[in-house]
């Protein structure tokens, strides 16, 4: 027997986030494989996985599983582009502005998407703002709308805070004798940020990174309403409601492309630590 | 080292804000437009504003309907967080404590539409269970923006309860307080700030939710999901009227408890 058997009282205070992270997040999740393997008749079943590789479909889900990997990474990727030099202005700033950067980071993330999505249309419509304001100085209107550009567009624009808020959070705290140490030791500019402050950021990145990723390989319908583009959460979204079992079928395969993501980033994430050791 | 940035950069980011303020900007000069359009600017009007408050109930029930759920899930989940992170703290043993927190973890990680569905799937099954087949509504959908905010409200107290002194609360009992008594004297008002910002954090995000509530609320209809019924047709700028609104009141109350921390930290700086 264990003989540093858990208090009771303090068992006693856990119980109540036990049970609730058992009902309902660990039986969720084992609901939606149980729902994937279930068939019209209540029993176990492959029907849904053999309908979405079906010859006949095969080809059409295959490449919107792609899309939804491609467009993910790629709003990802140009997030970190354009949040690591922010971050870094951030955190270059005097204390005061830093708190009201910080603020002004944090507003946006509470504007409903749906509405922002609405906005960012009329912004790219082929008679929007910008078309309009082209119009106006004489030059030919842009096709924006509907284009896979679109679809980035608002991806970024509705998940970019989430990759600034955790690098500049890490570079806040960098340790300034560091990069002063690399100048007196004649690094330039740029040897300073490539050997110190981007290793350093590394941990930032990494999380601000997978709160990117993650919410876009799943989006739905910004990409579609700017876009046109559909991917794997816009068929979840539009099945799911009337036809559970599929639903729970492509949730299913959605998951599973996360998590292998996930752990890709991993070993990524531990290859890279093991770079600062050498 | 000197903190300095050169005009480039503020240019650039510059550049970011005007990106991430455009469509906000949009919404807000588009919520003063007579004409019935979101995309047509006619002339300056408080029309839509006025009709929000007088004739367009179906909004102002949604809005009720927000407000109400918002309120309700801040609460319980505060309370439940609370708790919970009060029980983590007292784990004494490094792996039960790894666990909790990895279980924690585990709504952060995974992406809105997969728990909105997850939610969704359980709450069928258990309807199932009762033979009862329309159990989507108010009380599933507060079940789940709870789970959704639980791993926010425990990550703002727990910190606060490793800064504070377990030998005051100790302390406080060898006086004579009872353990319960000791709790509520000592440790909560050490905490009360990580509340309160749990409170905002849960308040906040559960204002806002669109995916989760889309799979969970079934007939309930909130604010998001008012607006996502107007999308599809034509959204009219009583919509960007209310969003402006509420934008306006999340900026003040975002700014409030941001002026408020600002005072603490001086206040702290000064005793120490």
């Amino acid at each position: 027997m264990n003989k540093r058997k858990l208090p009771f009282g303090t068992a006693l205070l856990n119980a109540p986030f036990t049970l609730w992270t058992v009902i309902f997040i660990l039986a969720p999740l084992v609901l939606v494989a149980y729902f994937a393997f279930t068939g019209n008749d209540g029993r176990f079943s492959l029907q849904w996985f053999e309908y979405i590789f079906d010859p006949a479909r095969r080809e059409t889900y295959l490449r919107m599983f792609g899309d939804s990997l491609l467009y993910g990474a790629l709003a990802t990727g140009i997030s970190l582009l354009l949040a690591f030099p922010l971050a870094h202005f951030m955190a270059q700033s005097k204390q005061s502005v830093q708190r009201v950067l910080m603020l002004l980071i944090m507003v946006p993330m509470w504007m409903n998407f749906l509405i922002a999505t609405n906005a960012w249309r009329y912004i790219l419509e082929h008679n929007g703002l910008i078309n309009n304001l082209l119009a106006g100085i004489g030059l030919p209107r842009l096709g924006m709308i509907n284009t896979p550009g679109a679809a980035i567009l608002g991806m970024v624009y509705n998940f970019v805070p989430f990759m600034i808020l955790p690098i500049y959070t890490v570079m806040a705290r960098l340790n300034v004798q560091l990069v002063e140490a690399a100048q007196d030791l004649g690094a330039s500019r740029w040897e300073v940020l490539r050997r110190v402050i981007v290793p350093l950021s590394m941990p930032g990145v990494m999380s601000g990174v997978i709160m990117v990723f993650v919410p876009s390989v799943s989006v739905f319908f910004i990409n579609d309403r700017l876009g046109g583009v559909r991917l794997i959460g816009d068929v979840i979204n539009d099945r799911v409601l009337n036809e559970t079992n599929l639903g729970a079928a492509f949730s299913l395969i959605l998951m599973l492309i996360i998590l292998v993501c996930m752990l890709v980033l991993n070993r990524m994430g531990d290859r890279e630590k093991g770079a600062f050791v050498n | 080292m000197k903190k300095k940035n050169g005009i480039l950069s503020t240019v650039y980011a510059g550049l970011i804000f005007l990106f991430l303020y455009l469509p906000i900007a949009v919404i807000v000069v588009f919520s003063f437009n007579s004409g019935r359009t979101t995309s047509n600017f006619e002339s300056f009007s408080f029309y839509w504003y006025m009709r929000l408050f007088t004739t367009n109930f179906e909004a102002q029930a949604a809005l009720r309907n927000t407000l109400i759920l918002a309120l309700s899930t801040a609460v319980i989940t505060v309370l439940l967080g609370t708790l919970a992170a009060v029980g983590i703290d007292r784990l004494r043993r490094k792996f039960t404590e790894r666990i909790a927190l990895g279980a924690n973890n585990i709504p952060l990680m995974s992406p809105e539409i997969v728990m909105g569905i997850s939610m969704m799937m359980l709450f069928i099954f258990g309807g199932a269970l009762f033979n009862q087949q329309f159990v989507l509504g108010f009380s599933t959908v507060l079940l789940a923006h709870i789970t959704m905010c639980l791993p926010y409200v425990i990550l703002s107290v727990l910190p606060k309860l490793r800064q504070t002194d377990p030998h005051l609360a100790e302390a406080a009992q060898d006086l004579g307080c009872s353990q319960v008594m000791a709790f509520f004297r000592v440790t909560l008002p050490s905490i009360s700030t990580g509340i309160a910002s749990a409170f905002l954090i849960t308040f906040t995000l559960s204002l806002d939710n669109f995916v989760i509530s889309r799979f969970t609320a079934g007939p309930f209809t909130t604010l998001p999901l008012h607006i996502f019924g107007q999308i599809r047709m034509l959204v009219r700028p009583d919509m960007y009227a209310l969003t402006t609104l509420i934008f306006v009141m999340m900026f003040l109350l975002l700014l409030g408890s941001n002026l408020l921390q600002a005072r603490a930290a001086k206040r702290q700086n000064k005793q120490t």
